[in-house]
This record gives structure tokens, sequence and C-alpha cells, in this order.
């Protein structure tokens, strides 16, 4: 009997489970602190306890003393080993930042930054001889206020810098002064925007492997960049950059914060080279609080220009941000700022624009990317605007939007600021909110119940995502990270595929969406494919993951190298079946006649043949089944997406509490590889969105001291306090990539503080009172209100 | 070492003697001297619950208790009760509903959920999310959870009923 197989299957599309569940599920997920070495020791830090000081002395004779530990080292050792960073690009010009080291030498820049370290048999026996290494501190003036950052009576934080401004950035578009002479009203505000960190559950951890005797160095890192971790290491501990191996394993959340240069984890590899053993660092969460970059400090002063129908006519924003005593190495922490402003009008019509940036100095913990870097300021500032305006103008917060959008038949557009948008779909993604939220019914809810004495609010939020982004982002600012990357796909014998990729897992799904674009594009079940990730030593060239690259650059590549080693599985089938190529079909893992669908062979007595009897192929055939192909977007800088959010609030007058009742996501990220991780995104981002709205808080007293550094102070969202999340999708796939994928990673935080804003203010409009800072705690709630 | 307190205890049925010192925790005696690295540590301050193991039966912070508190208990890990077939269902339904995503935080929601349904067997979404909220996730905004622990929750209940 001839079996047929008349069509082959996609998976691209489908919500199918994602495989390295499994593990994780059993208990057996290994991340960084869980893999031990033979001869490892572990290095705890001595960390400034000041936010400025003089570091008169440092003497770690007691710790040296103490039993099980191995040595204790100070910046000035380090020095030799390895060599300092300054955090600047060169597109940002005028841009500046100091030298940092991996131990600061002769003065600590803030509360927390590591100044000596000590290693010993235990991470325990490491702490004793931190807490017996005794250092001179000589405190000096902390700059924390960014408002005054500036003022020449501040101190300089770094004096051969001159001043405390690490850059600064004027765009204009249009002519926004004309667009303020013409508007029927201004509306101005202050947004006061706190600081918060990303709180990855799994804190980082480094484990440092240096070999004396072939001097190579293998690193497990909690990261999600390995290739530019390994070009780090290599330069800064002048090592050829192929002997050092960076390995990402399992690794517990990363959201931006795990993408940086950490001086503590740069110690822990210069001492491996120190002493030739494994050095391992697992950062406790108190010291997490003081040395993960913290985000979004910003205090940002918008204007809006409208007319009385409600058209936009201009803005102009001024956007204050403190970065800490150092812009990060080697993405900088001007990259905030410079998407807050940019981003900001982008997803309206109006020209008129302009926008003043300042990033600034101060003895705080260095902030930097975080999880939808710029994006929620920008849009809760953005949104926050128009519904004032509505709100001023006593007009419908929907059709004030609808007015203003950048609509259906303007694309391609490029925006003020100079950002290209292929097609995005704002008017698409509000009816399709409208119809799901049942939004008119909900205001009607909320006006029938104001009349009870119960204050309810929604709160839209729309928002654009900057994903898939090319060289321009860090390569032509003189940055070594991969906008391109690669996969390798192998037939092993047995005709079952590994598939090794650049792009990284830490949670969201890469596994699954690459292994999903694989089996698609090959032919094969899914089960046939095995995905690696996050190994430089074998995983083709690459960026990682970070700024909702993963399925828009390595989703393509693994397309690509889906379609190219199909070719090379059909030559070996028209080599053994003695037929072209062109006649044959790879269907649900069996070579199929094309037209008829009828089995011709199996890929396992095809992988039999092509590795242990090519004998019995043509003499000059060589069959080549590993092949590798790489994806880099040309034809954009980005891949812009976009969306809408609705926030359902209620707000307890008397005591200021904000309750979530619902929140609402339409998102089009382009094609969708597989829809439950894209709403698994989203609603996580989402989450981590609405923690900065309401809750999540690093507060400095003015001596910049940390105020809530223990996850007893700090809060983030948890199970009770959070609302469903309905998710809807629109999809507009990018012409610029054969697979149509662009990213969904960030667009939940993009846009979740801005709808919780504009809920809350909503339901606080029968006061006449406006929140304008985050996070919204109960005390800002009461204070607008006036019972504070 | 020499100055360790000798400690006996069942650990995933497999009853256990080792020399600690007093300051260990639990979690840590449990991931570095026994090697089972499936209870992680998130905070060491006992609010994150990445580290939630059952100590004679009851769910318990291995972070906030010292190994030599353990002595003479039965505790049991996520190793424990995934080899056992235990939390199969719920395990099943955390991946179906893909109520995990790294999977730092899952073995002591898997815990805490199971404690809960062992509690209160038709636990609806509110008992769901007030008994997870001693447990941080930060990946998945608790939504699926909530999905995959009331789905189980349904289908223990039809299947003890049927």
């Amino acid at each position: 009997m001839t079996l047929r197989i008349e069509k082959g299957r996609s998976y691209i599309g489908e919500s199918v489970i994602r495989p390295q569940t499994t593990r994780l599920l059993a208990g057996r997920g290994v991340f960084t602190d869980d893999v031990t070495l033979p001869r490892m020791l572990h290095v705890a830090f001595v960390r400034s306890p000041h936010a400025h000081a003089r570091i008169a002395s440092i003497d770690s004779t007691g710790a040296r003393a103490l039993r099980g530990v191995v040595v204790a080292v100070t910046g000035e050792d380090m020095a030799l080993v390895c060599s300092g960073w300054v955090g600047t690009l060169a597109h940002f010009q005028g841009m500046k930042s100091a030298m940092q080291r991996p131990l600061a030498i002769g003065k600590a820049w803030w509360q927390g930054e590591p100044v000596a370290a000590v290693v010993a048999e235990s991470r325990a026996i490491a702490e004793d001889g931190v807490s017996r290494v005794r250092v001179e501190w000589d405190p000096l003036d902390a700059v924390t206020d960014p408002e005054t950052a500036l003022d020449p009576s501040t101190p300089v934080i770094h004096p051969e810098l001159g001043d405390n401004l690490a850059f600064r950035l004027e765009l204009a578009s249009g002519d926004a002064d004309r667009a303020f002479g013409e508007a029927d009203t201004v509306l101005s505000e202050t947004f006061t925007m706190g600081r918060h960190t990303g709180v990855t559950l799994e804190a980082r951890a480094i484990l440092a492997d240096f070999d004396p005797s072939e001097r190579r160095l293998t690193v497990y890192h909690s990261f999600q960049a390995p290739n530019m971790m390994q070009d780090i290491l290599a330069r800064h501990l002048n090592l050829p950059e192929h002997d050092v191996r960076v390995i990402c394993k399992d690794v517990g959340g990363s959201f931006g914060i795990k993408v940086h240069v950490y001086p503590d984890e740069m110690a822990t590899c210069a001492l491996s080279v120190m002493l030739g053993r494994p050095i391992k660092f697992t950062a406790d969460r108190l010291e997490s609080f003081v040395s993960d970059i913290h985000a979004r400090e910003h205090r940002v002063k918008a204007e809006l220009a409208v007319k009385r129908d409600g058209t936009i006519l201009g803005m102009r924003v001024d956007d204050l941000t403190g970065i800490g005593p150092y812009s990060v190495y080697p993405r900088t922490s001007a990259v905030e700022g410079n998407q807050t402003v940019r981003l900001t009008p982008g997803v309206y019509r109006f020209r008129d624009y302009a926008a003043t940036l300042r990033v600034v100095f101060q003895n705080k913990t260095p902030m930097c990317q975080y999880r939808a870097v710029g994006h929620p300021i920008a849009f809760a500032v953005m949104e926050a605007m128009v519904d004032g305006a509505a709100r001023k103008l006593g007009l419908d917060p929907v059709e004030m939007r609808r007015k203003n959008y950048v609509t259906a038949d303007m694309y391609p557009h490029t925006s003020q600021t100079g950002y290209f948008f292929e097609r995005l779909s704002h008017e698409e993604a509000l009816d399709k909110l409208l119809e799901i939220s049942d939004y008119r019914a909900l205001c009607a809810e909320r006006d029938r119940l104001r009349a009870q004495g119960i204050h309810r609010g929604l709160g839209l939020c729309t928002f654009i995502e900057l994903t898939t982004p090319g060289p321009a982002f860090y390569g032509v600012g003189g940055a070594r990270i991969s906008s391109q990357d690669g996969c390798t796909i192998k037939l092993e014998p047995s005709g079952k595929l590994t598939c090794m990729t650049g792009v990284t897992e830490q949670g969201q799904g890469t596994d699954a969406m690459i292994a999903q674009v694989v089996a698609s594009t090959v032919g094969v079940p899914m089960e046939d494919v095995r995905v690696l990730t996050g190994d430089t030593m074998v995983s083709p060239y690459g960026g990682g993951t970070w700024a909702s690259r993963g399925a828009g650059i390595g989703g393509e590549a693994a397309l690509q190298t889906g379609k190219a080693i199909r070719d090379s599985i059909l030559k070996v089938a028209a080599a053994m079946l003695q037929c072209e190529p062109d006649d044959l079909d790879v269907r649900l893992g069996k070579i199929v006649d094309g037209p008829t669908g009828e089995v011709r062979l199996e890929l396992a007595d095809l992988g039999r043949v092509a590795y242990f009897r090519p004998d019995t192929l043509p003499k000059d055939f060589q069959s080549e089944l590993t092949v590798t192909r790489h994806y880099v977007p040309r034809h954009q800088g980005f891949a812009f997406t976009n969306g809408i959010q609705l926030s359902h609030v209620e707000v307890d007058v008397e005591t200021g509490f904000v309750r979530l009742l619902k929140h609402w996501c339409v998102e089009d990220c382009g094609r969708i590889i597989n829809p439950r991780l894209v709403e698994e995104q989203l609603r996580g981002a989402i989450v981590q969105g609405i923690g900065a709205a309401l809750y999540e808080h690093l507060v400095y007293d003015e001596h910049g001291q940390l105020l809530t550094g223990t996850m007893m102070d700090y809060l983030v969202p948890m199970a009770a306090e959070m609302p469903d999340i309905v998710v809807g999708h629109v999809e507009t796939p990018t012409a610029f990539a054969e697979g149509g994928f662009k990213g969904a990673g960030e667009a939940g935080t993009a846009g979740a503080p801005g709808a919780v804003l504009n809920a809350v203010n909503d339901a606080l409009a029968p006061f006449g009172a406006r929140v304008t800072s985050q996070p919204i705690t109960p005390d800002v709630v009461l204070k607008v209100l006036g019972v504070l | 070492m020499e100055a360790g307190i000798e400690i006996s205890l069942t650990v995933n049925g497999v009853a256990l003697s080792r020399r600690v010192e007093p300051r260990t925790s639990l979690v840590d005696f449990l991931r570095y001297e026994l090697e089972l690295t499936g209870s992680h540590v998130g905070c060491e301050h006992g609010v994150c619950g990445a580290c939630t193991v059952r100590v004679g039966g009851a769910i318990a912070r291995a972070c906030l208790m010292l190994a030599v508190q353990a002595d003479g208990a039965v505790v049991e890990t996520i190793e424990g009760v995934a080899a056992t077939g235990e939390v199969f269902d719920l395990q099943q339904a955390f991946a179906e509903e893909n109520a995990l995503q790294c999977g730092f935080c899952t073995p002591g929601m898997l815990l805490t959920a199971q404690d809960l349904l062992s509690r209160t067997p038709e636990a609806g979404p509110e008992e769901i999310r007030e008994a997870l909220s001693g447990n941080y996730c930060r990946c998945t905004g608790y939504h699926a959870m909530v999905e995959a622990i009331g789905k189980t929750s349904r289908a223990r209940v039809k299947g003890r009923s049927a």
C-alpha cells in the first residue's frame, strides 16, 4: 500500500506547549547558581555604605586571617588584571561618562558600589571575611536630586568631566512655537516618575572558570547576551576572544536587567583569572537592590497645543533623567531618555514637536535599560496629556485619539522624530479593544456607580513599540553588540534536527518559537526538533534576546536556515531516488513525491545513507546536512509595532487605595508564531507596568541612602492584587522579512502605566483631582484629593 | 566541619544524616549539601516563596528555617513530589496554560498550589490568587497560573465524584 501525505503541517500561529517546561516543572532547571565545579570558590563584596565617599584606606588583614578565606582583593590589585570601561556611544553626540572599574579605586560613587572582594571556600565564609575588612571612609556630599544636579553650587561627581551632564539632546520637528500660537487651549503638566528596578526572581549570578594551563575562560552566566559578554571579557581581561566561552543556562528572569556589564561580575571573572580557580558570585537580594541597574527616574514637563475640536497641533517636552554616577557600559544610560523623547508623539499625526532631554549624573545606583526602555514614560505622558486635554475640552477620549492617530492611509510614515513606520494599525486596534472590553457599557456603569459614591475609572493608553533593532541601535555607536543572528540546523543520522541559534531563552519561549519555525519550514514534526541556545562555543554568533528581537531576528534566521536545510535534504533525497529535487517535498518528516504526496523515503534512511553509506551515492555528490544562515534587518532601522491598553480601576477615596478590576490589551506584533506565548509576554509585561504605576519605588533619602532595599519595603505585584488580563490581536506582518514576524516582549510594559494613570484620573475626575506621578500609592491619591 | 551539629532527617523518602553548621539555612542545606537544586533562593528573607518546601506535610519557607531545625523532620522538595507523581496533573496544567516562563518560581508555586488544593479542593479564582500571594512571579502576571490551578481543581473534583 502506498502512503500519501498530501499536505505538510505548519506550526506558525499555533499555541504549542513549550518543550522546556517539563524540565522546569520537575525542578530540573539548571540556573547558574545550581552549577558546581571542582576547586570552586565563592566571592562576596565589600560595598560602599555611603553614596559618595573617599576611601582613605582598606585593611583586609582581619579577613585574610580567617580560616577558609583564600584572598581579599582591592581595586588596585584588580586593575592589573582587568581594565576599566567608559559607557558612551559615538552616535550620542557629546555624551560623556567616567571610567568605571570592577572595584572602585580611591572613591565610591554610590551606596552599594563594590570596593573590595573576599574569596573563600564558601559564600558564608566570604561574607564573614567581608565583615572583617576595615575601610576608612571620608564621606562626601551626595548629589541626589536631578533638578539641582547641574547647578553651579552642586558638587561635580567626576571632576574630570567638568559637570554632571552626561548627555543633552534637542529635537525639533516643524514649528512648535507656531502650533502653540494657533492653539485654542494649552495643557501643561509636570510628571514625576519614580525609580524602580527589574527584581528578577533569580538574582544576578556568574560562575567564572579560568584554566591557567590553557589560559581559557569559561563563564556560566545568568545573562541575555552571551556573545556581547564574550567580547567584553576578552577585551577587558586581555584574552583572545576564542579563548572565552560564555554559557547561559536557565535564566531566572532578565527583563533587561541581565544585559549590562556589572562591576561585581567583571570582578568575579578577574578573580578567576588571578587565582586559576572557578569563582562563583550570586547576588543576594539585599545587594541586588543596590547593584542591579535601576530604571526610569524621570521628571517630564509636557505642554500640548490643542484646537477646540480636539485636534492636536503641537507638543513640547522637557525630560530630565538621573542615571547614577556612571552611564552603564556598553549600551549607555542615554538610551532611556533618548527613546522617551523620540517615542512620545509617535502615535499621533501632528508634526510640530520640540523636545529637550538632559541626562544627569547623581550618587545613586546606576540606571540603564529595563524592559520597554523609555516607552512607559513616553506613553504615560502622551496619553495623560491626551486625556487631560479631552477632559478640559469636554471631548470623548476615544474620539480625541481617533481624530489624531496616524491613520491607515498614511503608511509608510515617518514620525516627528524620524522613526519609520512601515504599517501600524491604531484604528483597528482601538476598534477591537472597544469591542472586547465592551467599553461603552463600562463607561455607563462607571457613571451609574458614581452616583452611589463608588469611584471607578477607565484609562486608555495607545502605544508603539520599538522591536527588531538593526545596527543603528548600538553597532553604529561603536558597541560590539551583534544586531544579526545566526541559526545552524543539523540533520542527525536518525532524521531528527538539532538547531542552534544566537537568540537566547529567559522564559519567553524562544526555544518553542524557534522549533515551531524550523519544523514548519523544513517539514518535520515539532518533536523532531531540538533547540540549543546560549553557548558561545557552539551557537552561531548573535545578539541574544533583548529589545524584542527574538522572533523578528532569530525567527527569521531560523526560517531562512530551515529553507536552506530543506533544500540540502532534498538534494540528498534526489540523489538517492535518482530524480530532481524539485519533484520532491518534505512533509511530516518524510520525503514525498511533490505532486502526489506519495511517501518515497524516511528521513532516518536519508540520514543513514548520507552519513554511513555515502558510497552508494554518485561519486561527484557531497551531502551538506549542517547548514547555517544569518539574518539582520536591513530595510528599516526597527520594526515598530503598536497596540492599545485599557485599565479599569476602582479608587477608594477614603483610603487612597487603587483596586484593579480588569485590564485589556490589543496589540499587533506582526505575524504571530505562538499566540499563547505572545499573550503571556503581554500579561507578564503588563503586570510589570502595573508594578511601576502603583507599587514599585526605590526611595532614597537626601544623602543617597536607599530606603526600600528589601522585598518588605519594595513592593512588587502579587497574585491577589492583579486583575485578569484580556488580550486581543491584530496581525500586520512586516513585508521586509519573509516570516513577517516582529517583536512582542515589551508592549505590555510600554502601555500599562499610562492606562492605569488615566484610569485613576478618570475615577478622580469628579473631585477635580489629578495625579501626575508614579507610583500612585495611597498617599499620592489622598494628597491630590486634598485629604493629606 | 568538626564544629557542625549532626542532624538526621528524611528528605524525599530517604533517611539521611549530616553534620551541618548551625547557621546553615534549610534551603542552603538542600541545595548545596544534598544537591537538590530545585528549591530556589529568591530573597532569603521569607518574602518571595521560591524556596517553598514541605516540612512534616506543611509548606514552609526553607530560607527562614535552619537545617538544624529540620532534625527529625520529614522534608519534601519539588524533586520528591515530581518523582512520586503527586503533582503530575498540576505540572501538566501549568505546561498547557504556559503558567511558567523562566521557571524560577515554579517549584514553590507548585508546592503552594498543591497545598491549597489539598485544603480547599474547589478553590475559586479569588482563593487561588490569595493562596499564591506569598509567592512572587515576575514573568507571568499570575493570570495563567490562576487558570492552571483552577483547571486542576475542577479536574480533580470531577475525578473524585466520577
